[in-house]
C-alpha cells in the first residue's frame, strides 16, 4: 500500500475513534443524568475529555515513534508504528469511558490538559532558538577543529577557495592552502553598516521629530503607511534597485569628481540599506518620542522656550535611551541584513576603509559558501557557521542592550504604549 | 478669532465699570462689581474680560471677568471640571497647545491683549510662568534644570553669573540648604516635595511677573503642601501668583483674592477672608460649607 | 523689574528661527524618505512594465515532415532569427498533438526573440544591422507587435527570457507559505494565548518572554543555516521544497504572530474576563468563547503582516536551496520549487538585458501582492478596532 495511502487510512481510523469517543461518552453521561444522578461536570465535556484521551496519547505515540525513527536510525516498520498508535488510541478510547463517573471532574481534567498543549506550544520558540544555537555551535566548532580560531579572529586574507580539495583528500593539489582569516570581512560589514547608520539615524529621527512634534494630524495619517510601505518592501527588490540603479549612479557621480568607483562599491548597498531602515528607526523613535510625558513639553514651554528648544533640551534627552535603543536593534539588522549587500556588495574580500571599493560582508560570504558546490563537511562551508555563530551573538548582544535600555525609558515614565 | 477679539474690546467702552480701577468684583450674577477690598492701591498686574473658550462644541469657560493684583496669590477655587485650570492656561496660553480650543474675550497684561496674534506667546511666557500639579522636572541634572531656562533667555553671561543664579533661585524657593551638595544630580532623584519646589525655583529663575500654579500640591504629603504654602506667601513679595487648588483651607490659609468657578462661570470674586466668612452667592457659600464639590 | 513684551519679542527672533529651521529640516526628512519610496516606485514602474508586453511576430509556418525533423525550417529563413527558439523547440510537439496541422501552411503570431523583442523597446540588442531593417519592414506592415505578455504570468522559468515567466515561483510561494501559516499559526497563537492567559509569571515565563524578543531580532540568514542543519541534514528533509522552505519561514514568521497576538489578547479587557469568570466559567472556556472571539481580527490582522513578511524573506530560503532553476509549476510540497523573491534574485543575476525587466517586472507583481496584504491588514485593524 502507498504511503499516503497508509497515513490518509490511519487519519480516519484516528478520527472515527475519536467521534465515537465523543458520542459514546456523551450518551453515557447523558444517560447517567437522565437517571437522575448528580453528576460534577456536563455530558460534553465528558465527551471531549474522551476524545482527548482517545487522541491524545494516540499521537504522542506516533510522534515519539517517528522522532526515534529520523532520529536513532530505529528501524521500526511505519505500519507497525500507526497500528501501536491506533492500539493506544482504543485503550484510550476504553479509559475516557470508564471516566465517565459523577464524581470525574472532566472540566478540571480538559483544563489540565490544555494548559499542557499551550505550554508545549510555547516551548517551540525555545527549541526554535535552541535548534539554531546547537545547529550553529555545532558545525562552528566543527570548523574550528580544522581551522585556527585564532587565524580565524585575526587572520586579514579570507581565501576559501582551495578548501574543497583538502576535504576531498587533495590538499596538496591546490596552489596554496585555503586561509580563513575573517577581519577583512567584518571591516566590511561594518563599514557598510555604518554608512546605512550614517543614512537611517539622521533621516528617520529628524522623520520622527516631524511626525511627533510638527505634523499636522492628516500629513501624519498620510505619513505613517508611506513609511509602511517603505517597510515592507522585501530586501531582495533592495537589492536588485541598489546593484541595478544606484550602484551606477555612484560610478557616474564618482567618476564625474574624477574618482574611480566599483560598480560593486560599499557606498550603494549602504545608503539602501539605510533607506531601507529609515522606517524602523522612525517608527520606534516616534513612539519614543510620543511617549514622553507632555508634561515635559509644558513644563519647558511654560518656561518661554521655544519649541525648538523644547525639543532639543527636553524632549530628546528624555527621548535619548529610546532612541539610541531603537538605532542598535536598526545596527543588528544592517548587520545581519543580507540580500542587499549579496546582490550589490562585492565578493572579493577586501580590507578598506574606501566605500568606493568593492568589499564583502560576513553574510555574503555564508551565502557564498552554502550556494557553492562545495561539499557540506569542507572547510568553506563549515565556516559559514563560524561566521553566523559570530552574528547570532553580536545581534543577540545588541538586541539585549536595547530591550534593557527600553525597559528603563518606559519604566521611568510608565508608558505601555511601546 | 481676531474679529471676535476685536469686537469684544469694541464692547469694552460701553462697560465703564468694568475699567481699570476695578476691584475684586461679583461678576454676572448681580450685574455690577462690588468692591470688597479695603486694601485699596494695588496695582492691576492681569485683566480679563468676557473670556469665553469651547472645546470644540463644549464651552468650558463663560463671560469670565476678573482683575488679579500685582504681589498677591489670587485663589482659584471650584468642584472639578469646573474650569478654574481652563481659566488658568488661558493667563500664559498654554491652551494653544490643545488643537479645537477656541478663545474669545480680552485678556490684558500690561496693557497688551494675550491673544492678540501679534502677540509672541513665547515673551508671555516668559513674563508668566507657570507650576504644574505633578512636579515635572526635566530629565537633567538640579543645576541644569534652572540654569536651562535664564541661559536661553540671555539673563545669564557668565558662568559664575548663572552660578550665582542657581543659588539665589533655590534659596527663594527654600530649597538650596537641601541640594546645594548635590547640584549635580538628576531632578528626578529628590522627593516629590523637592521636586516641586525644584518646579517653582525654575519658574523664579527666568524672573516672570506672575507664576500660576496649577493644583501644585495636591500630590505632595501635608509637610511638602505646608513648605509651599510657606513659599508662596513669601514669594509674593517679588511674583504675582495665581493659584489653583481644590482645597479650601489652602486658599483661606495662603490667598488673598479667591475666585469661585462653578460650571465654566466665575461665581463670585472676593477677599479671601470674606469669602470664607461672609459670601455673597449662595453658590459659593454651598460649596465653601461643603454641601457639593 | 522685568523686561517689556517688545523687549523680549526683539530677542526671540534668533530663537524663532531656530524652530523653523528645525521644522523645515525635520519635514524635509521626512519628504526625503517619501522621495526615496517615489524614485524607487517610478524606478520599478519603468523598468518592470514593459515586462508585461512581449514582441509577437507574424510569420507564415509551414507544418511539413521536414519541419517535424528540423523545426527551424519551418519558418523562412530571413525571419527565422526572428522567431523564438521556444517556438520552434515545441513545434514538433504541437504537430503531433494536432496532426490536422501537418502539410499546411498559415500565417501565425508567434513569439518573437527577446532580441526583437528588446530591440522594439529601444534597448541595445545583439540583433545585426540587417536583420534590424527586417525588424523594421516588418514593423510597418504590421506584422510585429507589443502585444500583452500572457507568458509572463503562466510559464515557469526559462533560460530564454522572452519564455520565463513567474507561475513556478507564484505557485511555489503559495505552497510554501501555505506550510509556513499551517505551522506557524497555531502554534503562534497557542503560545500567545498561554502567555497571556494562563502563564503565571515565573522564570520560565520570562525566559519564554525574552527569548520570543531576541527571535524576532535574529537575522533571517540564521534561521537559514537553521534549516540547512537541523532539517535538511538531520531531520532529511528533501532540499529545495516547499515543505522545508515552509518550515524555516514558519520559525521566523512565528515571533511576529506571538507577538500580534499577545497585543490582541491584551487589548481585550479584564471586565470581560472577570464577568466569565463570574458566571462560571474555566479559564478556559473564558479564552475560547470570549477572549479569543474578541480579539480575532487583531489576531488575524498580525497574521496577515506576517505572511507578508514571509512572502518577502528571500536570504533563508537561498541557504536551502530555493534558489532551483524551475521550469515547471510543482504539484507536490516534495518537489523542489522556487519562490517569487528567489526567482527575483535569480533573474536579477542573469547577465541578458530581457532579464533585468523580468526582474523588475516580477518585483511589480510582488510589491503588488505585498502592499494589497498589508492594506487589506490596515483597512481590517481600522475596521475592528474597538475602543473600550
Amino acid at each position: 500500500m502507498p504511503t499516503n495511502q497508509v497515513y490518509l487510512l490511519f487519519s480516519a481510523v484516528l478520527i472515527a475513534l475519536g467521534l465515537a469517543a465523543f458520542f459514546l461518552a456523551r450518551v453515557r453521561a447523558s444517560h447517567l443524568r437522565a437517571h437522575g444522578t448528580t453528576m460534577v461536570a456536563q455530558p460534553d465535556q465528558y465527551a471531549w475529555f474522551s476524545v482527548l484521551s482517545t487522541a491524545g496519547p494516540a499521537l504522542l505515540v506516533a510522534a515519539l515513534g517517528a522522532f526515534v525513527l529520523l532520529l536513532l536510525g530505529a528501524d521500526i516498520p511505519t505500519l507497525y508504528l500507526l497500528g501501536a498508535s491506533l492500539v493506544v488510541a482504543v485503550v484510550g478510547l476504553l479509559v475516557g469511558l470508564s471516566q465517565v463517573r459523577p464524581d470525574f471532574h472532566a472540566r478540571q481534567a480538559i483544563e489540565k490538559v490544555i494548559r499542557g498543549v499551550l505550554a508545549a506550544a510555547a516551548m517551540v520558540s525555545i527549541v526554535t532558538t535552541l535548534g539554531i544555537l546547537i545547529s550553529i555551535v555545532f558545525e562552528a566548532v566543527r570548523f574550528f577543529q580544522m581551522q585556527s580560531f585564532w587565524e580565524f579572529v585575526t587572520g586579514t586574507t579570507w581565501a576559501p577557495g582551495n578548501s574543497f580539495l583538502a576535504a576531498a583528500g587533495r590538499a596538496d593539489e591546490g596552489a596554496s592552502a585555503a586561509q580563513f582569516g575573517s577581519v577583512p570581512l567584518f571591516a566590511g560589514t561594518f563599514l557598510i553598516t555604518l554608512i546605512a547608520m550614517l543614512v537611517a539615524i539622521p533621516i528617520g529621527l529628524m522623520a520622527a521629530i516631524y511626525m511627533a512634534e510638527f505634523a499636522p494630524i492628516r500629513v501624519r495619517t498620510l505619513a505613517k503607511p508611506v513609511l509602511e510601505v517603505l517597510a515592507g518592501i522585501p530586501t531582495v527588490v533592495y537589492g536588485f534597485f541598489a546593484a541595478i540603479t544606484v550602484a551606477p549612479i555612484i560610478v557616474d557621480v564618482a567618476g564625474f569628481f574624477g574618482l574611480d568607483a566599483s560598480f560593486n562599491n560599499a557606498l550603494a548597498p549602504g545608503i539602501v540599506m539605510g533607506i531601507m531602515i529609515i522606517p524602523f528607526i522612525s517608527s520606534l523613535s516616534d513612539d519614543v518620542i510620543n511617549a514622553v510625558p507632555d508634561s515635559m513639553r509644558e513644563g519647558s514651554l511654560a518656561l518661554g522656550m521655544t519649541k525648538a528648544e523644547t525639543i532639543t533640551s527636553v524632549v530628546l534627552p528624555a527621548a535619548i535611551p529610546g532612541i539610541i535603543s531603537a538605532s542598535l536593534l536598526a545596527v543588528s539588522r544592517a548587520l545581519g541584513e543580507t540580500m542587499i549587500v549579496v546582490m550589490a556588495a562585492g565578493m572579493r574580500p577586501n580590507l578598506t576603509a574606501n566605500p568606493l571599493e568593492d568589499m564583502t560582508t560576513v553574510t555574503v560570504r555564508i551565502v557564498a559558501a552554502l550556494t557553492g558546490d562545495q561539499e557540506f563537511e569542507s572547510a568553506e562551508t563549515l565556516s559559514a557557521f563560524a561566521l553566523g555563530l559570530v552574528l547570532f551573538v553580536v545581534t543577540l548582544v545588541l538586541n539585549m542592550v536595547s530591550v534593557i535600555m527600553i525597559r528603563r525609558f518606559r519604566e521611568k515614565y510608565r508608558s505601555n504604549d511601546l | 478669532m481676531l474679529n471676535e477679539q476685536t469686537v469684544s474690546r469694541e464692547n469694552e467702552p460701553g462697560q465703564p465699570s468694568m475699567g481699570p480701577t476695578l476691584k475684586p468684583v461679583q461678576p454676572s450674577t448681580q450685574g455690577k462689581p462690588v468692591n470688597t477690598n479695603e486694601d485699596a492701591g494695588h496695582e492691576l498686574s492681569i485683566r480679563v474680560r468676557d473670556l469665553n473658550l469651547w472645546y470644540g462644541a463644549n464651552q468650558a469657560l463663560k463671560n469670565v471677568n476678573i482683575d488679579v493684583y500685582q504681589h498677591n496669590v489670587t485663589a482659584l477655587i471650584g468642584p472639578s471640571g469646573c474650569g478654574k485650570s481652563t481659566f488658568l492656561r488661558c493667563l500664559n496660553r498654554m491652551n494653544d497647545l490643545i488643537r479645537s480650543v477656541k478663545i474669545e474675550g480680552l485678556v490684558e497684561m500690561d496693557g497688551r491683549d494675550v491673544n492678540d496674534p501679534r502677540m509672541d506667546e513665547i515673551a508671555l511666557r516668559r513674563r508668566v510662568g507657570m507650576v504644574f500639579q505633578k512636579p515635572n522636572p526635566f530629565p537633567k541634572s538640579i543645576y541644569e534644570n534652572i540654569a536651562y531656562a535664564p541661559r536661553m533667555h540671555d539673563l545669564v553671561s557668565r558662568k559664575a553669573e548663572q552660578d550665582e543664579l542657581v543659588e539665589q533661585a533655590l534659596r527663594d524657593a527654600g530649597l538650596w540648604n537641601e541640594v546645594k551638595d548635590k547640584l549635580a544630580e538628576p531632578g528626578t532623584s529628590l522627593s516629590g516635595g523637592q521636586q516641586q519646589r525644584l518646579c517653582i525655583a525654575r519658574a523664579i529663575a527666568v524672573k516672570p511677573d506672575v507664576i500660576l500654579m496649577d493644583e501644585p500640591t495636591s500630590a505632595l504629603d501635608p509637610i511638602s503642601t505646608a513648605t509651599i504654602e510657606d513659599l508662596m506667601d513669601k514669594l509674593k513679595q517679588q511674583f504675582t501668583i495665581v493659584t489653583v487648588t481644590h482645597n479650601m483651607q489652602q486658599a483661606a490659609r495662603v490667598a488673598d483674592y479667591t475666585a469661585f468657578f462653578h460650571l465654566g462661570e466665575l461665581i463670585e470674586y472676593n477677599d479671601t477672608r470674606m469669602m470664607f466668612s461672609n459670601p455673597h452667592t449662595k453658590k459659593a457659600e454651598d460649596y465653601i460649607t461643603g454641601r457639593y464639590g | 523689574m522685568s523686561q517689556s513684551f517688545d523687549e523680549i519679542t526683539a530677542q526671540l527672533k534668533r530663537r524663532h528661527r531656530k524652530t523653523a529651521r528645525l521644522k523645515w529640516l525635520s519635514m524635509g526628512a521626512l519628504a526625503l524618505a517619501a522621495t526615496f519610496l517615489v524614485v524607487f516606485i517610478s524606478d520599478m514602474l519603468v523598468k518592470g512594465l514593459p515586462a508585461f508586453q512581449q514582441a509577437q511576430i507574424q510569420v507564415e509556418v509551414t507544418y511539413s515532415e521536414q519541419s517535424q525533423q528540423m523545426p527551424p525550417a519551418a519558418v523562412n529563413e530571413d525571419v527565422r532569427r526572428l522567431v523564438s527558439r521556444g517556438f520552434l523547440r515545441t513545434l514538433p510537439m504541437r504537430m503531433r498533438d494536432n496532426p490536422d496541422l501537418m502539410g499546411t501552411t498559415r500565417m501565425e503570431w508567434v513569439l518573437a526573440d527577446s532580441a526583437v523583442d528588446q530591440y522594439l523597446k529601444g534597448h541595445h540588442t545583439r540583433l545585426k544591422d540587417d536583420q534590424k531593417s527586417i525588424v523594421d519592414d516588418l514593423l510597418a506592415k504590421g506584422q510585429v507587435e507589443l502585444k500583452f505578455n500572457t507568458r509572463f504570468f503562466t510559464a515557469g522559468d526559462s533560460k530564454m527570457p522572452e519564455l520565463a515567466g513567474i507561475a513556478s515561483a507564484a505557485m511555489g510561494t503559495v505552497m510554501t507559505l501555505i506550510v509556513t501559516m499551517l505551522v506557524c499559526f497555531p502554534i503562534g497563537v497557542m503560545t500567545a494565548v498561554y502567555l497571556e492567559e494562563f502563564a503565571t509569571d515565573n522564570w520560565l515565563t520570562q525566559v519564554i518572554e525574552i527569548n520570543i524578543n531576541n527571535l524576532a531580532a535574529v537575522p533571517s540568514i540564521l534561521f537559514g543555516l537553521l534549516g540547512l542543519a537541523i532539517y535538511i541534514n538531520f531531520f532529511g528533509v528533501p532540499r529545495s521544497t516547499p515543505l522545508v522552505g515552509g518550515l524555516t519561514l514558519a520559525l521566523m514568521t512565528l515571533p511576529v504572530i506571538i507577538i500580534a497576538t499577545r497585543t490582541a489578547l491584551r487589548s481585550v479587557p479584564d471586565t470581560i474576563r472577570q464577568a466569565a469568570f463570574g458566571v462560571g466559567c474555566s479559564r478556559w472556556q473564558v479564552v475560547r468563547d470570549h477572549v479569543l472571539p474578541l480579539s480575532f481580527p487583531g489576531i488575524l490582522t498580525g497574521s496577515i503582516i506576517g505572511l507578508a513578511q514571509a512572502m518577502g524573506e528571500t536570504a533563508p530560503l537561498i541557504i536551502i536551496g530555493m534558489v532551483a532553476f524551475i521550469p515547471d509549476v510543482s504539484a507536490s510540497f516534495s518537489d523542489a520549487a522556487t519562490v517569487m523573491p528567489a526567482q527575483i534574485f535569480t533573474w536579477a543575476g542573469e547577465p541578458d538585458r530581457a532579464f533585468t525587466e523580468k526582474t523588475a517586472g516580477g518585483i511589480l507583481v510582488l510589491l503588488v501582492v505585498l502592499i494589497s496584504l498589508n492594506a487589506t491588514a490596515v483597512w481590517m485593524r481600522k475596521k475592528f478596532e474597538r475602543r473600550w
